[in-house]
């Protein structure tokens, strides 16, 4: 006889964690296929976890939970060659509980994460890799793995495969994605003592700071660079539009280390000891690359659903909350007994009635406008800076003098019609 | 852009950070080597953040060994010439922290 589960959950990040966690504890049947050696090991993020949408699934988790610092301050540069304009929110009030974000190290967080899962009922099969979904009169019935008698059969399968999800490629949810709608992100983790950090980011104990870096960061090129602080380590890294990248002929890690090289950020690292590297892409099409969400037995949550907000640097929430959402419909299939693709769409109307789906809609095109229109970060950046500069550096210039040198900056070899026009579409595609 | 400024880097130093759990069966493999050969631009020996690909006698050499399963090289190859598949369970590269 085939055993057949109630949910098969493919993937073990914090999508897929959140589905089973929810499902489990309503006392569903669950079993997690996992490929790495245990949740975490295979799983990337700059380390940003947002407190609400985790609260959501397990109540104060940070009680028990292995969080790195609680981020009180988050800060962005527009970072020139040696240059930074600086712009910073600090508060307090995120260093208490419910708080607003924190960092972790995805490694410690998803096995505790996947702990608790267990302890729920779960079952988590780790080394295992789903290699397709197995169908049955165009409906979804189970999963192959590569393990010898590898099918495994269940009412609905959860794809919570990540990025690249090969997964609902294969069932033709979504075309290949294309070079411009993933970002490539390399990273470091710098070790470094506790009391350093506090020192050179001005924070208390368990406190911590994000810095957001553009511009020179990424050479100018379509991304973000990063600096977040953890307890005794400091995450750094870059991402750029892969397409972006492909056509600069710079390398990911020649990147990263001219961010690191650079004399702004060089102090904020240095003695310390780069501990491990990590690469991982991040899927920046927005709402137009959202795949198909929910077929008969099956639903996509998580990367796999494209589910980043880049402007914002949001992700682990959407995952978990799409997650969690997924699970939510499951239940209600449950009680009628029917998996069905009209069943399980409830999923999508929970995610349309969501911040998750509005926000996507919010910025559909702001990725598209940036892409399209390189000035945005090769040209406009680079002049605010040059701005600031003229306005603060004394000179004997008259401040009349130095209004006309930036305007005359801002409109240097393009009309002024374009420039007015790049910003309205910008403009438009932000607001 | 010109690669002024840009630092060298030796990424092996930076790979041996990281433990591998490495399977003998290759998980990328070059469907085509004509086209390699034929391709201009050879994106992949720049994204690949683990310099997986290597261009040497006249054909692309794969050191799967380091690959770091970010899944660029399947998404960046202008000629869709990578058969890219996860490394088996268990296998592959194994992060310890972030």
């Amino acid at each position: 006889m085939v055993e057949k589960q109630e949910v098969i959950i493919v993937g073990g990040g914090v999508a897929g964690l959140s589905a089973a966690y929810t499902l489990a504890k309503a006392g569903v049947q669950v079993m997690l296929l996992e490929r790495g050696l245990n949740s975490g090991t295979k799983n990337v993020m700059g380390g940003v976890l947002y407190s609400h949408m985790m609260n959501e699934i397990i109540p104060e988790f940070w009680k028990e939970a292995p969080v790195e610092r609680r981020i009180v301050e988050q800060r962005m540069w527009l970072m020139g060659k040696e240059s930074a304009t600086q712009a910073g929110y600090k508060d307090l009030s995120w260093n208490k509980p419910p708080y607003n974000n924190f960092t972790v190290l995805r490694s410690k967080f998803d096995q505790w994460f996947a702990k608790k899962c267990t302890d729920a009922g779960v079952l988590i099969v780790n080394e295992t890799l789903v290699t397709d979904c197995i169908i049955k009169e165009n409906k979804v019935v189970g999963v192959r793995t590569n393990r010898p008698d590898g099918d495994l059969y269940a009412d609905v399968v959860v794809l919570a495969d990540g990025v690249n999800s090969l997964l609902s490629k294969k069932l033709g949810f979504h075309k290949e994605l294309k070079a411009n709608q993933v970002a490539i992100a390399v990273m470091e983790l710098i070790k470094l003592p506790a009391e350093k950090i506090e020192d050179r980011f001005n924070l208390d104990k368990e406190t911590g700071a994000t810095i957001e870096v553009y511009g020179e960061a990424t050479k100018n090129m379509m991304g973000t660079s990063f600096i977040y602080t953890n307890k005794e380590h400091i995450s750094i890294g870059c991402g750029t539009l892969l397409s972006a990248l492909s056509k600069s002929k710079i390398k990911p890690y020649e990147l990263l280390e001219s961010f690191k090289q650079n004399p702004l950020v060089r102090p904020l690292i240095s003695g310390g000891e780069s501990s491990e590297y990590y690469a991982h892409l991040i899927p920046e099409g927005g709402y137009n690359s959202i795949p198909r969400l929910a077929g008969d037995g099956v639903l996509v949550i998580g990367d796999a659903a494209q589910l980043v907000n880049g402007i914002h640097r949001e992700g682990s929430n959407m995952a978990m909350t799409s997650g969690r959402l997924a699970a939510e419909t499951i239940l209600q299939a449950r009680r009628l007994g029917e998996y069905d693709e009209r069943a399980l769409s409830v999923y999508k109307s929970m995610l349309n009635g969501s911040y998750v789906l509005n926000d996507m809609r919010k910025y559909k095109n702001t990725v598209h406008v940036m892409e399209n229109n390189p000035a945005y970060f090769n040209f406009y950046l680079p002049a605010v800076s040059q701005a600031i500069k003229e306005l603060l550096n004394v000179d004997g210039k008259t401040k009349r003098e130095k209004q006309w040198i930036i305007l005359k900056q801002f409109f240097k070899g393009r009309s002024k019609l374009k420039a007015i026009w790049e910003f309205i579409k910008l403009g438009k595609a932000m607001l | 852009m010109t690669s002024e400024q840009i630092p060298t880097v030796i990424i092996e130093d930076k790979l041996f950070l990281n433990r591998f759990l490495v399977d003998e069966i290759p998980h990328l493999v070059i469907k085509d080597q004509k086209i390699c050969a034929n391709c201009q631009e050879k994106p992949c020996l720049t994204f690949c953040p683990a310099r997986v690909y290597e261009w040497k006698d006249e054909k692309i050499i794969v050191g799967y060994e380091g690959c770091l399963e970010c899944g660029a090289c399947r998404i960046g190859c202008c000629f869709d010439n990578i058969e890219w598949e996860y490394p088996r369970g268990g296998f592959g590269v194994q992060y310890r922290l972030a």
